[in-house]
Parts: structure tokens; sequence; C-alpha cells
């Protein structure tokens, strides 16, 4: 698809068009209106009316068709987030600064230094529009973590893909990964991790949720609001065009004649040059003291971004909609309201600081606009060619949307999907089998090297990166001084959440929580992405009210606050009902800690031989969901257990180690079981390693197969230096943690498994490469 | 090098243009070598005094037109290119190569690398020429770790003023261990007649803090590789002095 502006031939039509003003509007309270095209009800637009007491005018019709969208509004999520709110204890807020309902959380760090951080999905636009719906996710992000006040330091980009094989999957993989790229690359931020999988349940339905976060001092922390009558409404940034207007183009061809532009490309076009010189020169208004509050414009553009201000000040702005820049003259009143054009910014600006204001913007080259002022009138009017088009109490439109409560029951399917047990599966049964299984589940493409996306990434720019691909978690430093620095992981296994959406939750928190403890850092926060089917479909609203109790709960349980985050509903396109309506239920965690110095970051591979292996925490025979089972692509069963306690004692144990200097390299045991994280240790740097499985097989009561493949939770390998060793095995067993020495790293060059196999790791390594590379190119 | 109160170093100036990405990360280079940097302009043609000039990374204006086109034409260039033909030391990295291109003060453009994609690792490379202002503190034929990070890397020039370059030993870098753009002659970076200006693709200023560097022998992102053009400048510089 193309997205090429429509000309501005047939501006004399737009020009000569009647503006639907509020006299209008209340002198004409029976025309018709498009509501339900916009995506409104009955219902909602009787409200409207209700609030109003008339008939919108076509520009506040708008605005409140977008704001009140499930994507601006959470109208049927809010009753289930709330959760996140209820179940916060007050050790969670200890180190919260800023909590739900900003642009992003604030999490305090440290040495008077904050970081903010949040995900956020771009799923659908990705779908129509590849390259342009995932590069505008990555700016998206990045200007709410900057109207907070911070510089942006990292982004990560966790994407899901429909099957690896299907036709339309590289159309989407390519122009996705080039999009994350091309936008992140440009910005300058280095991109620090994330993961990339495949499922058929994306076809159609990819998802991109772009991470980022930002840090800055304490005292620079800035809230977004229009505080201050008589203080100045200023938008800067991009000039505004017809990009991302979408479903209000049925205002211009319903309400008016046929006339008017073409259809608009319902995608917004990203700049990312604008957008690093709008980073700059933001920075440089907030150093210079000459801001008041600053909003980004994203969904729903000026119109969220007036009525968001309005409604967290003083209540009140006057806007005159003439004065805003544009690059499509033929646009109108409420096209540009709705526009999505991006790398825009809103400031309140205080009027004797205008000056200052504008010789910054003047000296990056970012055009202004003095729009209106904030007034105490409760009202936001806006005004355009003489004529008041919106007066409403910008509460209504930022914040009073309709909440519901969906109806939700377990579906009909979950009996049998839960029934069919990956134990029917048939486990290799020798040390040639199992051999050939490991090298068969590591050349699978959902535990393959991701080397072909992240390469296109940059992951060195601004220099303070000390772990990005192929180490399993992001480290960023934030102090150059101190080496002070965050440590960010993100999961979800959306496998295990379609067998048990609750359970699935949980997992996703506590495998992002080991995540970041196994890099030997403090898991302080959480940010979500809470990607699910239709909410209309009592199935997928009930894995979403399920999966939020089992978020909510396990945050409490390992007292990491939710911070922020992004829903995504409407993943899904097939009929209701079915096992297969939506995209497998997909709960993106991303976890933050806190590392005093980066540089004591936990290498996820071993680099030298002679090193102690040590298996953490309790093998159960857990293949229900695993990347075993989807070899011989099978769903079925429970997923594996989640202990939160035990979770909680092995991340005590992996960061006080890795305080005492005593681990030489740490990995999770997660997906692929410990066939995986050993293959990875030892692929990270060529190292071998000799691993004997009969002792913990024996302990645990298991077969061999099972302990190499089983996905149970709760557990880490770590490389110990031998010299350590007693003082690790002493700090495991204080803190209740199981530890039993699998083998030692070696330089055979080859993962030998006692009695079982050798497989040299050069073997490993050409399966390992070769799915993304050799299906998406060089 | 010691710095300090009362301790003379060189003065370094870091361009930033409207885009440039990396040139917080080339000051923090240039004072992990012991210099001083000093940020300059784009829109100013000013240099501040400075003894020597490094053009960042990035994207600068975004690099929609040939990248490096726009800047070349900044007001802080005619200052560079004046400077720069009456000896002093100039560095281009990534972008900044390409706008020394651009400026006529190297041979040759970089044109789209040769698979289409942005590309970012560890490149290995080889010392051609350890006789510039920027690789004296390397030896001739060594081998070294720098990251490499671009989109439009693939060195191009026709083959006269190829043969040319080799001829007059100016080319300063090639690659080792696989052309990651499709450059031609694997040429990675090259120099002027003089050997006071220097482009290279990869990126110096990413190889110079342990931890934070290209993987090396000694561990994951322990290499420090990048310091020695930054040394080498000091060097140079001192040596005037």
């Amino acid at each position: 698809m193309t997205s090429s502006q429509s000309g501005g031939s047939t501006s004399a039509s737009a020009d000569q068009a009647p503006i639907d003003t509020v006299a209008n509007a209340a002198a004409t309270p029976d025309q018709e209106q498009p509501y339900a095209e916009l995506g409104l009800k009955d219902h909602e637009y009787a409200t409207i009316r209700d609030i109003l007491g008339r008939r919108p005018t076509a520009a506040e019709l708008a605005m409140y068709s977008v704001m009140w969208s499930e994507h601006c509004s959470y109208k049927s999520s809010k009753p289930h987030l709330k959760q996140f709110g209820e179940k916060m204890t007050d050790a969670m807020r200890k180190h919260l600064m800023v909590g739900i309902g900003e642009n992003a959380g604030v999490v305090d760090i440290g040495d008077g230094w904050a970081v903010t951080f949040k995900v956020e999905s771009h799923n659908h636009p990705s779908y129509v529009e590849p390259y342009q719906g995932a590069a505008t996710g990555v700016g998206g992000i990045v200007r709410d973590i900057l109207s907070m006040g911070a510089r942006p330091i990292a982004v990560m980009d966790e994407l899901r893909f429909g099957d690896i094989d299907h036709p339309d999957t590289a159309r989407v993989v390519h122009g996705v990964v080039a999009g994350v790229g091309g936008y992140g690359n440009c910005l300058g931020l280095p991109n620090i991790g994330g993961g990339a999988l495949f499922d058929a349940s994306y076809q159609g339905n990819p998802l991109v949720d772009a991470l980022c976060v930002g840090a800055m001092r304490h005292e620079d922390l800035h809230l977004a609001s229009a505080s201050g009558v008589g203080n100045k409404v200023v938008l800067y940034g991009a000039r505004t065009g017809g990009d991302g207007i979408g479903g209000v183009s049925v205002l211009a061809s319903e309400t008016f004649d046929e006339g008017g532009p073409a259809k608009r490309p319902s995608v917004q076009v990203g700049d990312p040059f604008a957008e690093k010189v709008l980073i700059e020169c933001t920075l440089d208004l907030f150093k210079a003291g000459v801001v008041e509050g600053i909003q980004d414009l994203g969904g729903a553009g000026l119109s969220c971004a007036t009525s968001e201000l309005a409604s967290a000040g003083e209540g009140g702005m006057r806007v005159t909609l003439d004065l805003v820049p544009l690059r499509d003259p033929t646009l109108r009143a409420e096209e540009i309201l709705m526009s999505e054009s991006q790398e825009r910014m809103m400031a309140v600006v205080r009027p004797d600081k205008l000056k200052a204001f504008q010789a910054i913007t003047d000296r990056w080259d970012v055009e202004i606009a003095v729009l209106g002022e904030v007034t105490d009138s409760g009202r936001l009017v806006i005004e355009y060619r003489g004529e008041v088009v919106v007066d409403v109490p910008p509460r209504t439109v930022a914040h009073d949307c309709p909440v519901y409560d969906r109806p939700y029951t377990r579906p009909a399917w979950m009996d049998d999907i839960q029934a069919d047990s990956a134990s029917s599966l048939k486990l290799p049964e020798d040390g040639e089998a199992l051999k050939e299984t490991t090298i068969a589940l590591m050349g699978s493409p959902n535990l393959a090297s991701r080397e072909w996306v992240t390469a296109q990434y940059d992951r060195y720019v601004q220099g303070n990166t000390a772990m990005a691909r192929p180490d399993t978690v992001g480290v960023v430093r934030v102090d150059e001084e101190t080496g002070r620095g965050v440590a960010i992981a993100t999961r979800a296994n959306d496998r295990y959440t379609k067998l048990d959406p609750y359970e699935g939750a949980r997992q996703a928190v506590a495998a992002a929580y080991r995540a970041v403890a196994v890099a030997g850092a403090e898991p302080l926060a959480v940010t979500d992405c809470l990607n699910f089917g239709s909410p209309e479909d009592p199935d997928s609203m009930w894995q979403f009210a399920e999966a939020v109790r089992g978020m909510a709960d396990a945050c409490r349980d390992l007292s990491v606050p939710v911070t922020g985050g992004n829903v995504s509903l409407y993943n899904g396109t097939g009929e209701p009902g079915r096992v297969d309506s939506s995209i497998n239920p997909t709960p993106l965690v991303g976890m933050l800690g806190v590392l005093d110095d980066v540089a004591r970051a936990t290498p996820s591979g071993w680099r030298e031989s002679g090193l102690g292996i040590y298996l953490l925490g309790t093998t159960r025979a857990e293949l229900d969901g695993s990347r075993f089972a989807e070899l011989s692509g099978h769903l079925g069963g429970r997923p594996p257990v989640v202990d939160l306690e035990a979770e909680a004692a092995l991340a005590g144990a992996l960061v006080a180690a890795s305080r005492e200097g005593l681990v030489g390299a740490a990995r999770e045991v997660a997906e692929g079981g410990l066939a995986a994280a050993v293959a990875l240790g030892a692929l990270r740097y060529g190292v071998g390693a000799r691993i004997t499985l009969d002792e913990v097989a024996t302990r645990d009561d298991l077969t061999v197969a099972e302990a190499w493949l089983s996905e149970s939770q709760g557990r880490a390998i770590v490389a110990v230096e031998p010299m350590g060793e007693p003082r690790f095995v002493e700090m495991c067993a204080e803190r209740w943690v199981l530890a039993a020495r699998i083998g030692e790293t070696s330089g055979s060059g080859a993962i030998e498994v006692e009695g079982q196999f050798t497989l040299p790791l050069g073997v490993l390594r050409v399966a390992w490469e070769a799915p993304l590379q050799e299906r998406f190119g060089s | 090098m010691l710095r300090g109160p009362g301790v003379v170093t060189a003065h370094i100036g870091v361009v930033t243009f409207p885009g440039s990405l990396d040139d917080r990360d080339a000051a923090r280079a240039i004072e992990i070598a012991g210099a001083d940097a000093v940020p300059l302009w784009h829109g100013e043609a000013d240099l501040r005094g400075v003894d020597a000039v490094i053009l960042p990374g990035g994207f600068s204006y975004g690099d929609y037109l040939r990248a490096g086109a726009i800047s070349r034409f900044a007001p802080v260039m005619g200052r560079v290119i004046e400077a720069a033909n009456s000896g002093m030391p100039v560095l281009g990295i990534c972008n900044g190569f390409q706008v020394l291109c651009e400026s006529h003060l190297l041979p040759g453009a970089m044109i789209r690398n040769a698979h289409l994609h942005f590309v970012c690792r560890d490149q290995g490379l080889t010392v051609e020429n350890s006789g510039t202002a920027w690789t004296r503190a390397f030896t001739q034929g060594q081998r070294i770790t720098i990251p490499i990070k671009n989109q439009d890397g693939q060195y191009m020039a026709d083959a006269r003023t190829l043969d040319e370059v080799e001829a007059e030993g100016r080319v300063v870098f090639r690659y080792a261990g696989g052309n990651p753009n499709g450059s031609a002659r694997d040429i990675a970076g090259v120099t002027n007649a003089v050997g006071n200006v220097v482009g290279l693709m990869p990126h110096p200023e990413h190889a110079v803090e342990p931890g934070f560097g290209p993987d090396s022998v000694e561990g994951g992102r322990t290499g420090t590789d990048g310091l020695g053009f930054f040394r080498s400048a000091l060097e140079t510089l001192m040596a005037k002095a």
C-alpha cells in the first residue's frame, strides 16, 4: 500500500463547504449524524447529546468518537485494570514517583535519578502498512517518554508474526523490522532487546509492541497539564496533514457533499528526522524552564492533546484552529482535530516566556503556532473561521466515556484444549534422538537466532549499552560517573496464556522478573501491553479478565507495581466462539530492574572452561505448551506451575550472588527448557559444556528427556568459578533455593550430555542461525 | 596523557548537525582519550579555536536526499573545509565520512548497502595506513574491531579513482572477516593526499570504554580499539605544538 497524500485540487469545495457551528447544531437538532460509522453506539450518542444539551457539531462528534474509542478510552478494560491499583501495597509504592494515568510511569532508581518507561502496541497499522505502522509505533512511545521530561535512552520491540512459512508473513516481517529499525536508528536510540516470534494465530494480526525508556533527574519530572489562566497553548513540530484520519473521513463524505478530497490514508507516516529534532528541542525547552506542561500528540491528535491538557489543568482552554500550520490546506475542522500526523507536541507556556521558548524552537528550525490560551471557563472552546465549532467540558471528552462491564465466560473449548496434554507426544528415547531433538529445537523458528532482525537495529548509539542482543535482557547505563543503570526484560508466552490465561499472565510477570534478576538487577516495576481479541466476544473477554487478574496478583505477590501500559483489543478476525477466533492472548510484561553499576551485569554465556554449572530450582515433567510440543504442532494441556515464592527466592539468590561477584554467567531456564539454556549459554561465546542429567532426573523423579526439555518455571543455570562454588552453594541453601551441580563449562567446542550425546557447537550454530536467515534473506 | 588544571591538552571540536546522533559519543571518546571536546554547531561558521574536528555519525537532515548532501552546505562546513585544506586533522565517522565525500575533501561516495538493510555488527578492520593524523597510534596491518552501523555504507568510486587511491596508499582501512555492505575493494576508510583528513564508516567512538564496546578476546563488549583514533590525533597535535 502506498500512503501518498491526496492532492489539493479539491480545495475549492472544502472552502465553500458549510461549517457545522455550535449555533448551527443548536438550531438543527434533528440533523442526522453518522455516529454509527464513527463507532459510537446509540446510547453513547445519546449521552453526548445529554452532556451538551444539543446535538454535537461535526467537530465535536469527531472528538468524542475517537476519544471514546476503545483504543483511547479503555472503556472495556478499565473495570479490570483497576486491580493494578487495588492490589498495590505501600511497599510497591516505595519507588513509584508517578503511577498509572500519566503518559508513562516514573520510578526512582536511586542517587536522584528517575526512570520512565512504557510499552505500547501499534498492531493494526502494522498489518495494513508494516513499515509505517511499526515506525510510528516507535515514534509514539518515544514522545510519551519525552513528554515526562526525560531523555529517551533506549527502545525495545516485541514482535509477533504469523506462521513463518505463510506467504504473507515475509511482507509483514520485512516491513515491520525495517520500520522499527528505520525509525529508532534515525532517532539515535539504541535498541537493547525484545523478541520476534511466529505463530499462525497472528496471521493477519501481527503484534508490534514498542517499549521506550527515558532517564531524568528527580527535579526534571514534568506532568502534562494546562495550568495557569492566560498561559499560551503552543503547538510545535511537524505540520498537520491528512494522515491517520482514517474513520473520520466518513464525516466529510456523509455530512458534506461528495466533492471533498479523496479517501485519506488511515496509517500515519513517520519522519524520524523531524522527531530527532523534536526530542533535542523539547529537552532544551525543559532545561530552560520555559514550559509549564507538555503533551505529545499521538492517537486522536489535537482532540486528545487539548482535552487531556485542559481536563488535567484549570479546566478550560480556548483554541483557534485556523492557526494550526497545515501541509494540506484542504483539511476540514474535524480533520485537523483528528489528524494523527506524527512528530508534533503541545506545550503550555507562560506569556513572558514565549520569547525564550521561540528562541529555542528557532535554533532547531522547529515551527510553532500559538493556538490559544488556558482559561478557567471549564470549557474547551475551539474556533474555526470566526465561528465556534467546539464548546465542551473537556473532562467529558477525555475521561467520562461510558465504561462497560462486558460479559465474559470461560470458552466452551477450554475443557478440550486443557485435556489434550503433551504427555501424548513421544519423547526422545535414546541419546541420538535427544541430540536430534536438541538440534531441531534450536533450529525451530521460535528458538532460532534473531540475528537477522537485531542486526538491523543500532545497539551502540549513546554509548551506554551494557547489554543488548543476543543477551536476553537489555542493560543501559544511566549515570556515567557511577555506572548506575537499568535492566529491562520483556516477556509473554502466548501459548501458556492460551492454555490458561490466569497462569499465563502470572508466568509472564514471573519470567520477566526472573530475567532481570538473572542479569543481577533488582526488579523494581512493570509496564504492560495487553494484546487480546474482541471485548465483545465473551471468550476473549474472559481471557482478558483472567489475564489481568493473574498479572495483578503476581505483581502484588512479587511486590512490583504496574506503572502504566497499553491495551490492544480486537486482535482477531475469526468467527467468535471458536478456538481460533482471536490471536493467542499475549499479555506482555516489561520489567524494569536497577543495577548500582552496570559493569556488574551478569553475562548470558560463559567465556571460559572449568566453571561449575548449577541448575537452580526444581524441575517437573512440564511439557504442555512447550517449544518441544510446538515441534509437533501441539498446543494443549496445562501450562507450567508458577510458584512466586520460589521465584522471589531464586531472584534473591541470583542478585546476591552477582553482588558478591560469584556469577560468571547465568541464564533463565525458560522456553526450550534446560536444552535451550545450555545451548544458548554455550553459543554466546562458543565455549562448550559437559552436563550430567542423571542426578537431577533422579532427584526430581524424571526421565532424562523430561529433565532436558521440561519448561518448569523458577529455574536458572549459573556458571560459577571453582573458588566461589562453596560460597555460592551456601548462599542458595540460605535462601532455600535448590542448587544442583549439573556439569561444567568445557573447551571441547561441544555440548556433551553424559551417557546421551555429544553435539558440536558448529553443528548447533548452523541449525540455530538458519531459520530466519534462510527465509528472509541476507 | 594527564589532564587537569594547568595541563595543556588538545581541543577537538565535534560538529552537531540536525540529525547528528553520535555527537555526544564522539565527545565522550575525546575526553576518555585525554583531550578536550568542544561542541560546534552546524549553523555557526566558527570553529571556536579547536585544533581538530570530528564530523560524527547520524542521519543529518534525515539523509532523505543523498547522505551528507545537505550538511555539506552548513555554515560551519566552509570553515571545516578551509581548515582541512590548511592541514587541520579532520575525522569523518559514518555520516561524517559521507559529508567529507560530499565536500570533496575525500574521494568517492557512499550508496545504499548492497543487501539494502541497515546493518549493525562488530566489524573487523585491517589498518592499511598507520601514517595519518588519526591512525599513527596503530601499526601497519594491525587487525582491529570497531562497531559498524549504517544503511548507506557501500563505498564506491570509479576504477581510476580507486586505482589512484590505492597507489597513493590512501586506503586507511579495509574490512576484514567479511565485507558488511558491498564496499568496493573492501574499503572501509580513506584519507586525503596529505593524511590529515580521514573518513571511515565504522564507529571508533563506540570502542573506547570497556563494557560498552564490541566483543573482544577479553570478553563481552570489552573492545577499546577505537581509542587509537583519538590518541593518534592527540599525538599528532602534541607533536606539532
